[in-house]
């Protein structure tokens, strides 16, 4: 499939790239920017992302295929990155992981057959304090998970909705206030 | 030694509501030390006294090696008119880490006024902050943090009319343990993949853009306006003496109420676990803890009666204080299980470049998946010790000792559930 930028949007891009001294630094957030509009980076947007950046295609595939967030495929319209690492995994990460796939009748790596639901199992996303959690495309986090918790973010996805975000204060502060 | 932690208020992240906002970390004194620095330039506040102040303070780098930051701040070389950077790590990618997230959400402008200090004591003019991708929502907070920033002049050209500039990127990393370490943070800031450089030539001597580059932790960064504000003797004085200041714990695993708390340095581990993180849950006993993040020693429950979080403390127990990133875990807790996830993990993230980690990992992932599915031969586990030795110190960055560590000390200290594990095997009995 080919893929191109508008006009717009290619500005955008040149105003990234001002940000840095040298156009290949913006190799990573031109990456961002295509997945963020196309759902993913696969070698043909990686063509494209070359293209607009002056940079051999050869550069760009080998720091997409480097990182573990750029979807090198198409994926579910959500993603969900179940954490399964250190924290997660002593507080119940697998069984929620297991969950969601039992569930979504796929296993980690795959797609459910109607595009909606991706699921893999990641490394620590930095919210060991929360455990077990996940994280949806990218984007927002969903902590302190239980198989019910789980069972809501399905049935919000399927009507379209992504979970708000959650703000964890310090602990401490909450007994100051009490 | 005992640290008066009951009557300590955060100062790093004080409960002061929509601190996270300009206006009120200005109504509450915010870019207070900036304007003293700024308004003394040619007085008492010139780019060395800056440096030596942090220096003198004893702040010790909070995001693992806890290196003295105003020295790290003196190696960069006098200016010669190019370019020159700092970039700030934000990756926070250590397994067990999530501190610099509650900066970002709820203190980004100390982080950024700490920034700009820096950037002015070692004549910078633009700072990369890089976050872990992983962090989009935390981005979108320091974005726009920056932007309010450069809005009240703060940021930008000639600030607050010193006739001083400093610009601030927010770069966002795309997953890769890697990019924590600081070579590999500035290859990926370059936009290639994150390999760690060779050292030397060090960041100060040749960084970003064969640049002259000093890289802080987040964490480390926002310390700086308290040091000026205060003084480094004030400094000196919060927490453990060689390792002073306040620290933000990450307390995770089986305790009634982990999460982000603020302390001075040095606090017990009994402290943090029973009377800041309400013990350990179910009534459970506790059977080990990581005390700073994946790759620092385990410590069993044993080890731990009067060990203080610092790292005179915590290397006489026989760990490292990392990123402060506690791991604790109960008495129900399978550590052959919890070892194989931690190699799991040190695995996966290898970038690949030298041979001792890109194997190493593998192969200790492998035999610990062995035993841990009740595989495993005895012979196993000197074997496992036997890699760790041909993977430490033997590769560009510590990564590879990163991985090696929790497999030598996690069977060194918990032996015997090894051996439990690989006796009665069918391997063992044939």
């Amino acid at each position: 499939m080919e893929y191109t930028f508008t006009k717009e949007e290619r500005d955008s891009i040149e105003a990234i790239c001002a940000k840095y001294p040298e156009r290949m630094a913006a190799t990573l957030p031109i990456l961002w920017f295509a997945q963020d509009k196309f759902g993913h980076v696969d070698p043909d947007v990686q063509k494209l992302v070359a293209e607009v950046l002056g940079m051999p295609e050869a550069h760009v595939h080998g720091v997409a295929s480097f990182y573990t967030q750029y979807y090198k495929k198409p994926m579910g319209k959500y993603v969900l990155d179940v954490c399964t690492c250190l924290s997660c995994h002593i507080s119940g990460g697998y069984d929620m992981l297991h969950h969601l796939e039992n569930k979504l009748g796929i296993k980690e790596g795959e797609t459910t057959p109607d595009g909606m639901f991706s699921i893999q199992s990641v490394e620590c996303l930095g919210a060991c304090g929360y455990a077990p959690m996940m994280q949806i495309t990218n984007d927002v986090f969903v902590n302190h998970l239980t198989p019910e918790k789980c069972d809501k973010v399905i049935d919000s996805l399927r009507a379209g909705k992504l979970p708000e975000f959650e703000a964890i204060t310090m602990p401490q502060h909450d007994k100051e206030v009490s | 030694m005992s640290i008066d932690w009951k009557s300590y208020k955060p100062l790093l992240i004080p409960q002061i509501k929509g601190l996270q906002n300009l206006d009120v970390y200005e109504q509450h004194g915010g870019y207070g030390a900036l304007k003293k620095v700024l308004a003394e330039k040619s007085g008492a506040w010139t780019t060395d006294n800056v440096i030596n102040e942090v220096k003198n303070s004893g702040l010790r780098g909070r995001g693992g090696a806890g290196f003295n930051t105003g020295l790290k701040w003196s190696f960069m070389p006098k200016p010669d008119g190019g370019p020159r950077y700092i970039a700030a790590n934000g990756d926070e990618s250590e397994p067990g880490t999530f501190k610099d997230r509650q900066i970002f959400e709820y203190n980004p402008h100390l982080f950024i006024e700490g920034s700009i200090i820096a950037a002015y004591a070692m004549s910078v003019e633009t700072v990369y902050v890089y976050i872990r991708g992983e962090y989009r929502s935390w981005i979108n907070f320091m974005r726009k943090a920056v932007d309010d920033a450069y809005k009240k002049g703060y940021l930008g050209k000639n600030i607050l009319g010193s006739g001083i500039n400093v610009d601030m990127v927010v770069h966002s990393g795309a997953g890769a343990y890697i990019c924590g370490e600081e070579s590999s943070l500035m290859e990926s800031l370059e936009g290639k993949r994150g390999y760690p450089r060779i050292k030397p030539p060090f960041p100060a001597q040749r960084g970003l853009w064969g640049r002259p580059t000093t890289i802080n932790n987040i964490e480390s960064l926002a310390n700086v306006p308290l040091i000026i504000n205060n003084g480094a003797d004030w400094y000196k004085n919060i927490g453990a003496p060689t390792h002073p200041g306040p620290i933000l714990y990450g307390i995770s695993g089986h305790v009634n109420k982990p999460g982000v708390y603020e302390y001075p340095s040095g606090m017990l581990i009994t402290d943090l676990i029973y009377n800041v993180a309400g013990g350990i849950r179910n009534g459970k006993k506790l059977k080990a803890l990581i005390p700073g993040g994946s790759s620092t020693p385990i410590l069993r429950a044993d080890q731990i009666d009067g060990i203080g979080m610092d790292s005179d403390s915590l290397r006489t127990a026989g760990s490292m204080l990392g990123t402060a990133g506690m791991v604790i875990m109960d008495e129900d807790t399978d550590i052959v299980d919890v070892l194989w996830r931690i190699s799991h993990f040190y695995h996966h993230e290898s970038c690949g470049q030298c041979t001792p980690c890109r194997e190493g990992t593998g192969w200790l992932e492998k035999i610990l998946h062995k035993i841990n599915h009740g595989d495993g031969e005895m012979r196993d586990l000197d074997l496992l010790l036997d890699l760790c030795t041909q993977m430490e110190g033997r590769t560009v960055c510590a990564l590879a000792d990163a991985a090696a560590w929790p497999v030598r000390y996690t069977i060194t200290r918990f032996r015997d559930e090894f051996e439990a594990r690989c006796k009665n095997t069918v391997y063992a009995l044939s």
